[in-house]
């Protein structure tokens, strides 16, 4: 570790002796930081400490879940299982899918290999966009139902389940009317989360374009890395959703 | 300014090397969390009372933890990282459970 006790001057890097000055700095470097070295991991905390607050975010919405799901578990169990587990488990792998092409973009910034890193990115992209694709089809499919909190909303495939070919126990008015909430609850996470995810998207596009400039394949990958740990946020957020959401209870009747 | 300057801390073995995570790591992790989702759905089929939500539950804290760690680097991050997550997720449980005492203790609703 021969850079360990070098005597540098902090503002020009000027060594006493010219040669023991191996330490280079990158064009992105600020000069209120010593090292890249610092830089990055400042960076790095300053994007968690932001994650942190979209942790809470969706904490909010979590909890109205795990209460209302409580009060009104018949509801829930109904309404959840008009949800469709194959869409559902297919967007869980496409996001996954998605997540994994982005450390593989970070992986290609940090070996400077910039074609791969525009590969994977536009690959994350299409994921992403895959996933709002069967999101569409769901909510589309919700829209026919009329199973969107409202005035239209449409209670008679709860209240007479028989009717409509579906194996489900039959609930009582007031608590075919809770089935409600859960859609609404459905609707807020996942229409935030894919929310988050168009955000996330609409930022790939401009991160995608810089990357293929070669702007992060020189040494500096920090924007590819932070805005890995975004994404793979919105990931983990879809891992638990998913369970939630679809998979209430749906061993047979 | 003394002659012993270290601005990267590398005397400290968390700073002293970068360590790149390699593709075979991440296909590795690819791979788990595709068979965790997997378990999970075969698992909504079987009747286990009141253990389903519970290992739904699991499985997905299970999974979140592996993105965190490898997908996010956190394993290979200073421990000024770590404490940043570890306190991210303290605080969510802190909102989970003082509002379910707020609840609890106020007999709204149904409880």
């Amino acid at each position: 570790m021969d850079n360990a006790t070098v005597t540098t001057h902090p503002h020009t890097h000027e060594t006493a002796v010219p040669a023991e000055h191996e330490h280079v700095m990158l064009p992105q470097h600020r000069h209120h930081f010593e090292t890249q070295e610092q830089q990055r991991e400042a960076g790095t905390f300053g994007m968690w400490l932001f994650l942190l607050t979209e942790i809470m975010f969706f904490g909010g919405l979590f909890f109205a879940y795990l209460l209302y799901r409580n009060w009104y578990n018949p509801a829930f169990v109904a309404a959840s299982n008009q949800l469709s587990i194959p869409l559902g488990a297919a967007n869980t792998a496409i996001l996954i899918t998605s997540g994994f092409f982005m450390a593989l973009g970070v992986w290609a910034a940090e070996v400077k290999k910039k074609n791969l890193l525009v590969i994977f990115l536009i690959l994350t992209t299409l994921f992403g966009l895959a996933f709002l694709g069967v999101k569409y089809f769901e909510y589309k499919e919700k829209w026919e139902l009329h199973h969107i909190p409202g005035a239209s909303f449409d209670v008679s495939q709860f209240i007479n389940p028989q009717a409509y070919g579906l194996k489900e126990k039959p609930l009582a008015p007031d608590m075919a009317q809770k089935t409600q909430v859960f859609f609404f609850l459905y609707f807020a996470m996942t229409g935030m989360h894919a929310l988050h995810m168009i955000i996330g998207i609409v930022l790939l596009f401009w991160l995608t374009w810089r990357a293929n400039r070669g702007e992060f394949s020189a040494g500096y990958v920090a924007p590819i890395e932070n805005f890995g740990l975004y994404w793979h946020f919105v990931d983990i957020v879809w891992l638990f959703l998913f369970p939630l959401l679809y998979l209430i209870n749906r061993h047979p009747v | 300014m003394s002659e012993y300057h270290d601005p990267s801390n590398v005397v400290n073995p968390e700073h002293a090397d970068h360590h790149i995570v390699t593709p075979g790591v991440y296909a590795i992790v690819f791979a788990t969390l595709l068979i965790g989702t997997a378990i999970t759905v075969a698992a909504a089929y079987i009747d286990l009372h009141i253990f389903n939500p519970i290992v739904a539950l699991a499985i997905a804290c299970t999974k979140a933890v592996i993105v965190i760690l490898f997908f996010m680097h956190v394993k290979y991050q200073s421990k000024l990282v770590k404490l940043t997550v570890i306190s991210g997720f303290f605080t969510f449980l802190v909102l989970i459970t003082m509002t379910l005492t707020d609840y609890m203790s106020r007999a709204w609703g149904l409880w």
